[in-house]
Formats: structure tokens, C-alpha cells, sequence
């Protein structure tokens, strides 16, 4: 084969050389003469937010001097399996075999600034974005071949790394066509994008490949990172929210703990960096017994928490007004409930980690956070340092599910990192800080009132909403990040974040004429932000319970009387689906089945869970049996991660549902560890099963966020069914204790 | 500084640390092992679960001069020398048993530890074995369906 002589292709051979995936790919490379080449169609419709931002193609696709293809994204791995569907929209627009596509994510100065990874949006906004950039390579790629070789486009074949005339041996490969520089070209419309009916990996089923790397106890997380003379520390955190340190005395301390070699104090911030981990772990222990902090301001009792949040909120705001509710109930009979969801916390499996090294002109940090850009930001405000020689780059921690500790965690590292400069500081979070430090997913109140018309359908609907912020993540406003707040010369938080996350999905679905929708934001007593699908958890819970409710009273079968509220096709082939799925069930005394339906924000995915549940009749505890989903979340790209994501997420769900409250009193918080905070066990752990209806020429909607609010829903119908009784307050625990 | 010699993954390892040092900090941070993980330090997750003697113990809260010459297994040490995973291993990547994965290492290990002890579990006694280790991304009935698929692909 004559490229075979050039030097870039001889330099190709030699890195094939050590890796079995080479050998694999030569081979493919001497049938490339064979394959039928997909069509392409040109797509014409809008570009993703991230792509716009970053439109050129050198942005998203490289082409590696070994042949290899890189694609970068902004976005984080948080266990959802975004690398693997990235690899797989790549390599099918390249028409390249999937081991030859790496992915490299989130660092900054390296990958496009996309911002945070969260609201399911990785999917749409990243993934798509290297669809488009890697269609638009594909294109840049034939053009420059068929200059170089003086033919047309249309007798040149590209795949799977090469570009060959058509007929001939004639053969180039990316760095070839490229020359040595990478694609120096914007993403535009028209893009010739694959004909969906030829994928060979969208919609696939394909595996992840970093799970043999857990399995097998090699370096995954954050917390596995090792630098030479790398140190730890720990942080002794306030007494609470706005305490302040009043006294400390390190005298003692290193005769009692060896190894440290440095204890931090930096007005209200109190660190201790050591040799080892657990002599940091011993110091922080010894530290908290020698300081003495202010008393902070009383916390309501987390029993009375729904009524102080009604009496601190706001006065409403309208957000939606369709038809007149108001004029339209005046003489009818209206139907009210109200529903409460309590604060609930992320509580990942692995507490924060941050790791930051200040090299004398540089600030490096790894961190699991989800937006590494605005972290950066938050960062170089606090230290007042220019953004450019802050470097952060992403690790994965333990599934965060939102806004959790990891900023935090990757602040007070950085603050570390100059107390200690020219070495690797490491800080590792309790347990029981990151759960008293989380910023919670806020308590909620929904309340409905409601009317039927003569046919038993639903004529009015209006929803208030009380809500904290839905999201305070880091950002310029520096008083986003925790320590910042202590520091000498503190840092308050100015805005109020993401308010509107709050209503999320409380104005239901459905062809209702008259609703109305108000939302009472207030200040809570809890740090709050983004925990998985925002509102929507309490929203849907609350909705679809009122449903059931008003079902009840139009005596109408609950399904039915969704399927009569929406004249959507793809709603309701989601609940037709779960009809099917479950009409073969049967139940026993204190068992029941019941249901929920979300399309999540009104706008995305649609969803319907079903749930069978059982009570014993001894103590009240609800157990749920089995779970399962009904799911169109339009285009599939990787068919097994969204199964994944949706399992899991009504197990999580569950968890929420049946036992999660985050607890407080005057004084403090007192959801510590697993014993205060307990989550399912493997002993609760439901069936699950999951129907995905695969939509490929519809736009793609993220999974991750979709399970959570129809299964409380779900549950607490089914609850109803066994035994008549109505959930109006989560989480649901037993029976007897706190319902109707 | 005390020094130990543990018997961890077949080799005779020694460090130099202090009494109270729990096992999970030695194999860390000393012996640079990833496979058990921090996850609460207080005995209530099982994601520092290690084999001692071949039964599931969690390491977290497990001073490392109580440990004597017991054998120990992490998760790096079920690999077989010719480089074949254990089957409890094998089944979890197959059926894509994980999230995050960072409570797989706690999940593995008790799955090993009953497996070393019932080689046939039926699905309420995995669910028990199991009991105490927690995972935040509901892997669960994934994992359980793994650990069944290597009950009955054991060699
Ligand atoms: S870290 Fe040992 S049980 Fe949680
Ligand atoms: S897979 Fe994330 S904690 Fe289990």
C-alpha cells in the first residue's frame, strides 16, 4: 500500500504497534476497499447552545498524530455514561470504529467552556454539538482529499481513519490531509449528517468501558489521585451557617497527632495539613475540640419547617395564567389538596474531594465539580487572581446527582494550595460534613385547587408553588463557594440563583383551559441548589396524586382520565405502555398498583411509571415491589445507558420517597451519616423494568433526571390503592405515623 | 513510629504508622491500593469492604495493630496471577452492574465473601449478604443479577 511509506503512516504503524485495538484497526483498513458508504442527508435546523459558543470544528474533533480521533467535551462523566455515548455519535458521523474515538472531558483551557453538566442537558448540548462538528470533519476531510488528489468528492470513500479514491490504491490518512494541523473550520448549515437507519452504534446498546477499570480497583475518582509528596488536610468547619470563630488553640496538637504541618486560619476558615490522611482526619478531630465559634442564628425546627416557609416567602408571582381561573371558579365547587416534600440531600456514596497545587505561578486544581469554567471563575474572584492561571481539570467522583460538595471541596484546596505552595494538597471531606454542608434540594409546597365540569373533566387548575432557589451554583458571585464565605474579608452570596427550577412541572401536562400558576419564593433556613430534576420531584409528586385525586372524584379510571386530558401522541403512548405493562398484574389485601406521567418540564422527555407496593399491616411500613417505566426520551443514543439511568433513578426515587428528610433542630442539622440520614437498603430494593420507545427522528431529551418525579407519584397512588389512605406529606415511611 | 507487616493480596507488606491508623488509610495511603474506597469512616456504607480471611469486613474503623498476620484481600488482589478476574468481576462488566461504580469495590467484595461461603445464593439471601452496603445510583438490581450470573459461571 503506497501510504504506508510515508512517514506520518509509518509513525501511524509504530503507535499501532503495542495495542491489540491497532491490529484490528489495520485489518479494517485493508477491507475499507468494500464498505458502502451510509448516506447522508442535510440537516438544517438549529445548533446547539454549546456549539454556537464554540463553533469551530477544532473546538470538538481532533485528529491524533497516531490516527486516533479525540473528541472534546465540556461536560463531566458523573457515572450517567456520557463518554460512551459522545464515542458513539462520533465515530458513527466518521464512520470510524468506536475503539479508535477517545473522548477527553471537561479541563480547562482544553475542552469548550459548556458551563455545568446537569439538567439532563449533556445529551443535547454536547453530544449533538460533536454530531454536528464531526459530520462537518467528515465533509472538511473529503474537500482537502479531493484537493490533494485532484478528483471529486463523490470518487473518494472516507472511513475509518483513511480517505481512499475510489477503484484505485490510492490512500491518505487524516494527518495526511490534515498536514500536521488540526481542522480550521466553523460548523455551519447545511451539515450532512448520517442517515439514521444506517447507524451502526446510535441507538446501540454499547458498553461502557471504564467499568472494568472500577471493577478492577485501578485509578477512577478523584480520590485516587497520587502526586509525589503529595499532603492532606481537612477543614474544621463552622459550628454552623453563620458562626464564627472565636477562639482557637493549636497548642497541644502536635503532640498529640504527628505529622502536621500546618494549621490554617484565615478569619472563620480553619484547616489543618498534614503528612499523612488519617493524622489529618486525627488533627481535625483535635482541632474541633479546641476552637469555640459564636452561636449562629436558630434554625426553625425542621418539624415546623412548612409553616415558617409560608410565613418567610414572598408574595406569589404569577407565572402562567391561561383562561381565567380565578372568574371560572367563583361559583363552582372546587376540589383542594396540598402536598409537602421536606429537604433532601445529594449523598453520594464517595464525600468531596479536592486536590490543588500552586506551583508559584500557576493554580492547578482537580475537582469533580460539574462546571469547571464557572468554578474557575468563583475561584479567581475569591483569590483575586486572573482566570488564565487558574487550571482546573475534571475527575469523576461518586455519583453526585447535582450541585453537591464538590466545588467546596476543590475551594478550600485551592485556599490550601497557597498557604502550602509547590505541593499537592488534598483534601478530603467527612461524611458527616458533607452531609451537614450539602446544599440541599429544598423543602416544597405545592398546593392545588381544582374543578370538574359535568363530564368529570378537569375545567380549572391552579398551582402554588413555595420554593427556595433551585440553584446557587458557582459562578462570579464568589459567595458561591463555601469557604469563601469565612475568609477574613468574607464573600456573600449576592443573587438568589435559579428561583424557576422550583415550579418545574407544577403546571400539569394536560389540556386543562383554565390554570394558573404562582410561585412563593422564599428564603430558607438550609443552603439549598440543583439535586436531580429540581421541582419537578415535590411538582409531580403533588400533580399526579391530584390526578388520582381527581380521578377518584369523576369516578374514572386514573389512566383513563389522563388519556382523556391530552391529546398528545407521545404521552400517550407512554401511558398506554405501562397499561400494558402492568394489566397483567394482580394484587393481594394491602398491595396496590399505581401510576405517574411527567413529560419532564413540560417541554422534554415523556415518562410514565407505574409502581406495585405492599403494607404490612402489623407496623404500616410501605414497601414497593416493583417499578416500571415507560420512556421516550426521542432519539436513543446509547440504548443500555438510558436503561441504566432509569433503573437506578427510580430506585433513588424510591429512596426519596419512603425514607429521606433531612433533619434539624435550633441548633443544627442533625442528618450526619447513614445512620441519621438512612437510604434504601438492599433488603428494600424494588424490581424494575424499563420500556424505552425509541423515537430517532425526533430531537434527543437527557434520561437522568426523568424517573425521579413520576415514581413518587407512582408510589404514592399505589399507597392509596392498598390502602386507602392519601399521601400528602414525604417522605411517606410508615402508614400510621404521618398520614390521613 | 510502630512498624507492621501485613499479609495483603498474597506479599508481605510493612509500614511505618501509628497504632490507630484504620486498615482502609494503610492500604490507601500507604500501600497506594484504589480499590477500597472512603465512603464514611463510621462503618455504615461498606465501600472500604475488604476480605479477611476470606470474609467481608469493612476496613474504615479497623486499627491496623489489630490485624496481625490475618490474610487480606482487596479488590486488586481477586485477579487470578494469570490475569483472570474473578467471575463476580466478569459478571459485573457484562451486565454493566454500575453508575458511578464507586460502590462497586464494597458490592464485589461481599459478593465474593457469600459466594466463598454459599456458592448457590438464592436471591434473599444475596439481598442480606449485601445489607450493608450502600449504593447512591440504584446499581442494585443489576448487581444482583450479576452476582447470580457468576454463581452459575463459577470454574
Ligand atoms: S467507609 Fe467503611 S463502611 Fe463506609
Ligand atoms: S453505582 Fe454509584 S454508588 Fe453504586
Amino acid at each position: 500500500m503506497k501510504a504506508e511509506s510515508t512517514p506520518s503512516r509509518r509513525r501511524f504503524l509504530k503507535d499501532l504497534g503495542y495495542i491489540s485495538i491497532g491490529f484490528s484497526l489495520f485489518s479494517s483498513c485493508l477491507r475499507t476497499e468494500d464498505q458502502i458508504i451510509a448516506e447522508r442527508i442535510p440537516y438544517n435546523g438549529d445548533l446547539p447552545g454549546s456549539l454556537k459558543r464554540e463553533i469551530n470544528i477544532n473546538a470538538w474533533i481532533k485528529i491524533l498524530e497516531n490516527g486516533r480521533v479525540q473528541v472534546l467535551s465540556g461536560k463531566v462523566e458523573l457515572g450517567q455514561g456520557i463518554r460512551t455515548a459522545i464515542r458513539q455519535v462520533a465515530a458513527e458521523e466518521l464512520d470510524m470504529n468506536i475503539e479508535n474515538v477517545d473522548v477527553l472531558l471537561a479541563e480547562t483551557g482544553v475542552t469548550p467552556n459548556e458551563g455545568y453538566t446537569g439538567a439532563s442537558a449533556s445529551i443535547q448540548n454536547s453530544a449533538m454539538s460533536v454530531r454536528y462538528a464531526a459530520a462537518t470533519a467528515r465533509i472538511e476531510l473529503l474537500e482537502l482529499a479531493s484537493k490533494k488528489l485532484g478528483v471529486t468528492i463523490e470518487e473518494l470513500q472516507l472511513y475509518n481513519g483513511r480517505v481512499t479514491q475510489k477503484g484505485t490504491n490510492k490512500v491518505l490518512t487524516y494527518s495526511d490531509i490534515l498536514e500536521g494541523v488540526q481542522f480550521e473550520k466553523e460548523v455551519a448549515i447545511p451539515i450532512q449528517l448520517k442517515k439514521k437507519t444506517d447507524y451502526r452504534y446510535v441507538g446501540k446498546a454499547i458498553p461502557r468501558t471504564d467499568i472494568e477499570k472500577m471493577v478492577k480497583g485501578e485509578v477512577t475518582y478523584i480520590h485516587d489521585l497520587r502526586f509525589p509528596e503529595m499532603v492532606h488536610a481537612r477543614v474544621i468547619r463552622p459550628a454552623g451557617y453563620d458562626s464564627k470563630l472565636l477562639q482557637i488553640d493549636t497548642s497541644g496538637l502536635k503532640e498529640a497527632v504527628s505529622g502536621v504541618l500546618k494549621t490554617v486560619v484565615n478569619g472563620s476558615f480553619v484547616a489543618v495539613i498534614t503528612e499523612r490522611e488519617y493524622q489529618a482526619v486525627k488533627a481535625e478531630r483535635f482541632l474541633k475540640n479546641n476552637t469555640k465559634w459564636s452561636s449562629a442564628t436558630p434554625l426553625p425546627e425542621s418539624e415546623n419547617q412548612f409553616e415558617h416557609i409560608k410565613k418567610i416567602a414572598n408574595p406569589p408571582e404569577n407565572i402562567r395564567n391561561d383562561g381565567d381561573f380565578d372568574n371560572v371558579t367563583k361559583s363552582v365547587k372546587t376540589i383542594k389538596s396540598r402536598y409537602n416534600k421536606p429537604y433532601i440531600m445529594h449523598g453520594s456514596m464517595g464525600p468531596a474531594c479536592g486536590i490543588a497545587m500552586y506551583d508559584g505561578e500557576i493554580l492547578h486544581i482537580w475537582s469533580h465539580s460539574q462546571g469547571i469554567y464557572p468554578l474557575r471563575d468563583a475561584i479567581a474572584s475569591m483569590l483575586n487572581m486572573e482566570v488564565e492561571k487558574i487550571h482546573i481539570k475534571s475527575a469523576p467522583g461518586a455519583g453526585c446527582y447535582g450541585h453537591s460538595t464538590a466545588d467546596d471541596a476543590a475551594t478550600d484546596a485551592a485556599l490550601l494550595a497557597f498557604e502550602y505552595p509547590k505541593k499537592h494538597i488534598r483534601v478530603q471531606w467527612s461524611r458527616n460534613d458533607d452531609q451537614k454542608w450539602d446544599p440541599y434540594g429544598p423543602a416544597i409546597i405545592t398546593e392545588f385547587e381544582a374543578s370538574l365540569d359535568e363530564k368529570g373533566k378537569i375545567n380549572s387548575w391552579k398551582s402554588d408553588v413555595w420554593t427556595d432557589s433551585h440553584s446557587t451554583r458557582p459562578n462570579k458571585d464568589t459567595g458561591t463557594i463555601l469557604a469563601a464565605r469565612y475568609l477574613e474579608k468574607p464573600f456573600h452570596m449576592k443573587s438568589r440563583g435559579y428561583l424557576a427550577g422550583g415550579h418545574r412541572n407544577a403546571d400539569p401536562y394536560y389540556n386543562i383551559p383554565n390554570m394558573q400558576l404562582n410561585a412563593h419564593y422564599y428564603e430558607g433556613p438550609l443552603r439549598v441548589s440543583s439535586l436531580r430534576s429540581l421541582g419537578s420531584f415535590a411538582n409531580i409528586f403533588a400533580v399526579e396524586s391530584f390526578m388520582d385525586e381527581l380521578a377518584e372524584k369523576a369516578g374514572k379510571d386514573p389512566l383513563n382520565f389522563r388519556l382523556e386530558h391530552t391529546d398528545d401522541q407521545r404521552a400517550i403512548a407512554v401511558i398506554t405502555k405501562i397499561q400494558t405493562l402492568t394489566e397483567s398484574q394482580t394484587t393481594i389485601e394491602n398491595e396496590g398498583i399505581g401510576y405517574g406521567f411527567m413529560r419532564y418540564k413540560n417541554t422534554d422527555a415523556y415518562a410514565a411509571v407505574a409502581a406495585k407496593v405492599a403494607i404490612n399491616s402489623d407496623n404500616g411500613v410501605v414497601s414497593v415491589i416493583k417499578l416500571w417505566a415507560a420512556i421516550d426520551v426521542g432519539e436513543v443514543i446509547n440504548l443500555d445507558g438510558i436503561i441504566n439511568q432509569i433503573e437506578g433513578g427510580m430506585i433513588q426515587a424510591t429512596s426519596w420517597t419512603l425514607k429521606e428528610q433531612v433533619t434539624f433542630n435550633a441548633s443544627e442539622i442533625t442528618s450526619t451519616d447513614w445512620n441519621t440520614y438512612p437510604i434504601l437498603r438492599y433488603s428494600e430494593i424494588p424490581e424494575v423494568e424499563v420500556a424505552i420507545i425509541d423515537r430517532p427522528n425526533e430531537p434527543v431529551y437527557g434520561a437522568g433526571e426523568v424517573p425521579m418525579p413520576p415514581t413518587s407519584a407512582a408510589i404514592a397512588n399505589a399507597v392509596f390503592k392498598a390502602s386507602g389512605k392519601r399521601v400528602y406529606d414525604l417522605p411517606i415511611k410508615t402508614l400510621t405515623q404521618n398520614q390521613n | 513510629m510502630p512498624k507492621y507487616t501485613l499479609n495483603i493480596n498474597t506479599s508481605q507488606k510493612t509500614v511505618e504508622t501509628e497504632p490507630d491508623t484504620p486498615l482502609l488509610y494503610v492500604l490507601r495511603d500507604y500501600l497506594e491500593l484504589s480499590g477500597p474506597k472512603f465512603g464514611c469512616g463510621l462503618s455504615q456504607c461498606g465501600a472500604c469492604t475488604v476480605l479477611i480471611d476470606g470474609s467481608s469486613r469493612t476496613s474504615c474503623m479497623l486499627p491496623v495493630s489489630n490485624i496481625g498476620q490475618a490474610e487480606i484481600t482487596t479488590l486488586e488482589g481477586l485477579e487470578n496471577p494469570s490475569g483472570k478476574l474473578h467471575a463476580v468481576q466478569e459478571a459485573i462488566i457484562k451486565e454493566q452492574a454500575a453508575q458511578c461504580g464507586y460502590c462497586l469495590n464494597g458490592m464485589v467484595m461481599a459478593a465474593v465473601s457469600l459466594l466463598n461461603k454459599n456458592p448457590n445464593p438464592d436471591e434473599r439471601e444475596i439481598k442480606n449478604a449485601l445489607e450493608m452496603n450502600l449504593c447512591r445510583c440504584g446499581a442494585h438490581t443489576r448487581i444482583i443479577r450479576a452476582i447470580k450470573i457468576a454463581a452459575n459461571t463459577k470454574d
